[in-house]
C-alpha cells in the first residue's frame, strides 16, 4: 500500500524515505557496521592471535598453528581452570534455578510491602557487581568477618576457629559460588515472575478444580508452562558464570594457589598482565564451543516458541 | 471452618513471609552492610572483640570526608557520566532507526538479523578484551576515556536495538499509516509521529546503557591505567586499596553511593527490561 504511494509520485529523494526497500538498510546499517567493527572484528583477531605468537611488546604477528593450545593446554593451571569453571558455572546455576523458582513462587503471591521487596531483592543485580562484591570481601574478612563474630556470638565456632572464607580452597570456591548466586538470583526470578503472571488465571483454576495439591500442581502444571522461559534464564545464567571474572578478580584473584580460577581469570592473567596476548587469547577462545552451545540452545527456544 | 485448617493456613503465611525474608536479608544485608560501616570509625571498625552490629564509637563522617576530598573517587563519578552520557548517544543514533527499521522495515530477513544483533550480546567481553587492547592500542586510544566511549556500544547497541524493535512493534501500524495519507513520507511519519510516542521506550533505553556503563569492569581494567581516568566500578576496588591496607569506611561509602540510588532508579523500569529479555519465549 505505502509502496505503491511511494511510486505514485516520485520526487528527489522521495524513493529513499519512503520505500522500505531502501530506507531499511539505511536505518539499520550504521549499527550492523558498528557491531561488525567492534564486535565481529576484534572476534575474528582473538581467533587469529590464538593461532599466532602476537604479544603487547612486538609489532610481528606470525602464525605458529596449534603452539599455544598445545602448551596452554599441558599446563596445570590451565587444567586447574577448567575444572574450576565448570565446577563454577554448573553448581552456581543450579543453585540459581532452584532459589529463583522457590522465590519467584514466593513473590508472585501478594503481600504488604512487596514493592520494597522487590527493590531490595533486585539489588545485586543493579549495583556495579564489583562494588557489590566488594561489600561481601568486607564481610567475608579474615580478621573482622561479622558472619565468624555471629557464629562464635551462637556458639559454633570458638576464637581460635575463626574461619577464612576466602583463605582456604575449598572453603573459597564455596563462597565465590554463593557471591555469583547472590548477584544473578534476581535476574533469574524476575524472568521467572514474568513467566508465571503470563500463565492465564483459568489454567490455574482448572487444575484446582480437579483437585491437584501444591506439588502437583507445580510440576505437572506451572513447571511445565514456564519450561521455555525457565531455559531462558538458565541460559544467560550459564554464559554470564561461564564467562565472568569480577567477582572472582575482586574476591579472590583467583586463589588460593589458583583454587578459584577460572578461564575468564586466567586469560585477563595470562594475556593483560602477563603480556603474552597469544596464550590468554588462546584460553579465551575455550570459552566459545560452549557459547555456541548457548545460542543454539536460545535459538530453539525462539524458533519453537514462534511456531506455537 | 475447622480449626485446623486455619491454623495450617497462618503457618503457611508464616512459611511465606519467613521465606521472603530470608530472601531480602541475603539480597540486602551486603549494602545495609556498607551503610553501617561509612559511618563507623576505623578504631571502631578494627578491633576485633567489638560488636559490628551496634556503634562501638560515635558514628562519624569522617570516612566520607576522606572519600570526597581525598581520594580521586569524585573524578571517578565524573568519568562515569562522562562515558555513560556519550555512550547513551551513541547508542540512541544507532539503536533507534535499528530498531525501527527491524520492526517494519525489513521482513523476514530482518527477522534472523534481529535475532543475530541479539546474539553479539551475549559474546563476552572476557572473549574480546585481548584483540581490543590490541585495537585499542593501535588507535591511540590506551588509558583514555574515549577508548570506553568506542567499546561500550558494543553491548549496548545490540541489546537496545533488541529492546526497541520489541516496542516498536506494540505500536499499531495505522498511526504511521494514517500519517503517511496525510501526506509524510515513511521516514517523516517515524520521525513526527512513532518517535513521540515511543518516549517511554527511548527513556528505558538511556536508563539501561547508563547502568551497563556503571557496571562495566573488564574492559575499564584493560584499557585504562592511570588513576584518574578509571570509571567508578573500577577506581573503588582498585585504587581505596593501597597494599594490603582497606579503608573499609571510605571504600564502603563508595560503593554504597555508586549504587544504591542507580539501583532505585533501575527499579522503575525493570519489567520493560525483562520483556526485553524474554521476547520470544512470552508471547
Amino acid at each position: 500500500m505505502s509502496d505503491r504511494l511511494a511510486t505514485a509520485r516520485p520526487r528527489g529523494l522521495s524513493f529513499v524515505v519512503d520505500s522500505p526497500r531502501w530506507l531499511g538498510p539505511l536505518m539499520i546499517g550504521p549499527a550492523v557496521l558498528y557491531i561488525v567493527l567492534v564486535v565481529g572484528l576484534p572476534f575474528v583477531l582473538a581467533i587469529l592471535y590464538a593461532f599466532s605468537d602476537v604479544s603487547m611488546g612486538h609489532r610481528t604477528l606470525e602464525f605458529v598453528g596449534f603452539r599455544n593450545f598445545a602448551s596452554v593446554l599441558g599446563t596445570p593451571k590451565f587444567q586447574t581452570a577448567l575444572k574450576n569453571t565448570f565446577v563454577f558455572a554448573v553448581t552456581s546455576q543450579v543453585l540459581v534455578m532452584v532459589l529463583a523458582t522457590v522465590l519467584a513462587l514466593a513473590l508472585i503471591r501478594d503481600f504488604h510491602g512487596k514493592w520494597l521487596v522487590r527493590l531490595l531483592i533486585l539489588l545485586p543485580w543493579v549495583a556495579p557487581i564489583s562494588l557489590g562484591t566488594i561489600g561481601w570481601l568486607w564481610i567475608l574478612d579474615s580478621t573482622y568477618s561479622v558472619i565468624n563474630w555471629t557464629l562464635e556470638a551462637l556458639g559454633l565456632i570458638t576464637n581460635e576457629g575463626w574461619l577464612m572464607w576466602l583463605g582456604v580452597p575449598h572453603l573459597a570456591m564455596a563462597s565465590v559460588i554463593v557471591i555469583h548466586v547472590w548477584r544473578i538470583l534476581p535476574l533469574a526470578t524476575v524472568i521467572l515472575i514474568a513467566g508465571l503472571t503470563s500463565i492465564p488465571h483459568d489454567i490455574h483454576d482448572a487444575a484446582q478444580m480437579d483437585g491437584a495439591g501444591f506439588w502437583r500442581h507445580l510440576f505437572q502444571v506451572t513447571v511445565p508452562l514456564i519450561r521455555p522461559i525457565m531455559l531462558v534464564a538458565g541460559l544467560f545464567g550459564l554464559v554470564f558464570a561461564f564467562t565472568d571474572m569480577i567477582v572472582i578478580f575482586v574476591l579472590t584473584r583467583g586463589g588460593p594457589y589458583d583454587t578459584t580460577q577460572v578461564l575468564a581469570s586466567l586469560a585477563f592473567f595470562t594475556g593483560i598482565q602477563g603480556g603474552d596476548l597469544a596464550e590468554g587469547a588462546a584460553v579465551a577462545l575455550f570459552l566459545f564451543p560452549l557459547l555456541v552451545a548457548v545460542a543454539v540452545g536460545f535459538l530453539r527456544v525462539a524458533r519453537r516458541t514462534e511456531v506455537t | 471452618m475447622a480449626a485446623r485448617p486455619t491454623v495450617r493456613r497462618l503457618a503457611g503465611r508464616g512459611g511465606h513471609l519467613g521465606l521472603i525474608g530470608l530472601f531480602t536479608v541475603f539480597s540486602a544485608f551486603p549494602f545495609y552492610w556498607m551503610l553501617i560501616t561509612t559511618f563507623k570509625r576505623t578504631s571502631d571498625l578494627l578491633k576485633r572483640g567489638n560488636n559490628p552490629f551496634v556503634y562501638n564509637q560515635p558514628p562519624t563522617l569522617e570516612n566520607l570526608r576522606v572519600l570526597f576530598y581525598d581520594t580521586l573517587y569524585v573524578q571517578w563519578l565524573a568519568n562515569t557520566f562522562f562515558v555513560g552520557l556519550l555512550v547513551v548517544l551513541i547508542t540512541l543514533v544507532l539503536a533507534v532507526p535499528a530498531g525501527y527499521a527491524l520492526a517494519r522495515l525489513t521482513g523476514r530477513v530482518g527477522e534472523h538479523l534481529g535475532i543475530a544483533i541479539f546474539l553479539t550480546y551475549l559474546v563476552p567481553p572476557t572473549l574480546l578484551f585481548i584483540p581490543m587492547s590490541r585495537l585499542i592500542a593501535d588507535l591511540g586510544l590506551q588509558d583514555s576515556l574515549w577508548s570506553l566511549v568506542v567499546v561500550y556500544p558494543s553491548f549496548t547497541v545490540p541489546f537496545c536495538t533488541w529492546l526497541l524493535m520489541g516496542f516498536f512493534k506494540a505500536i499499531p501500524r495505522d498511526l504511521e499509516e494514517a500519517a503517511m495519507i496525510d501526506g509524510y513520507s515513511r521516514l517523516g511519519a517515524f520521525v513526527k509521529v512513532v518517535i513521540p510516542i515511543s518516549v517511554a521506550g527511548i527513556l528505558t533505553v538511556i536508563i539501561f546503557t547508563l547502568t551497563l556503563v556503571m557496571q562495566e569492569f573488564v574492559y575499564a581494567l584493560t584499557f585504562i591505567t592511570a588513576a584518574r581516568h578509571f570509571t567508578v566500578s573500577v577506581g573503588v576496588p582498585t585504587f581505596l586499596v593501597h597494599g594490603d591496607v582497606y579503608f573499609w569506611g571510605s571504600l564502603m561509602a563508595g560503593c554504597f553511593i555508586a549504587s544504591v540510588p542507580i539501583a532505585v532508579l533501575y527499579n522503575f523500569f525493570v519489567d520493560r527490561f525483562i520483556a526485553g529479555f524474554t521476547a520470544g519465549a512470552i508471547k
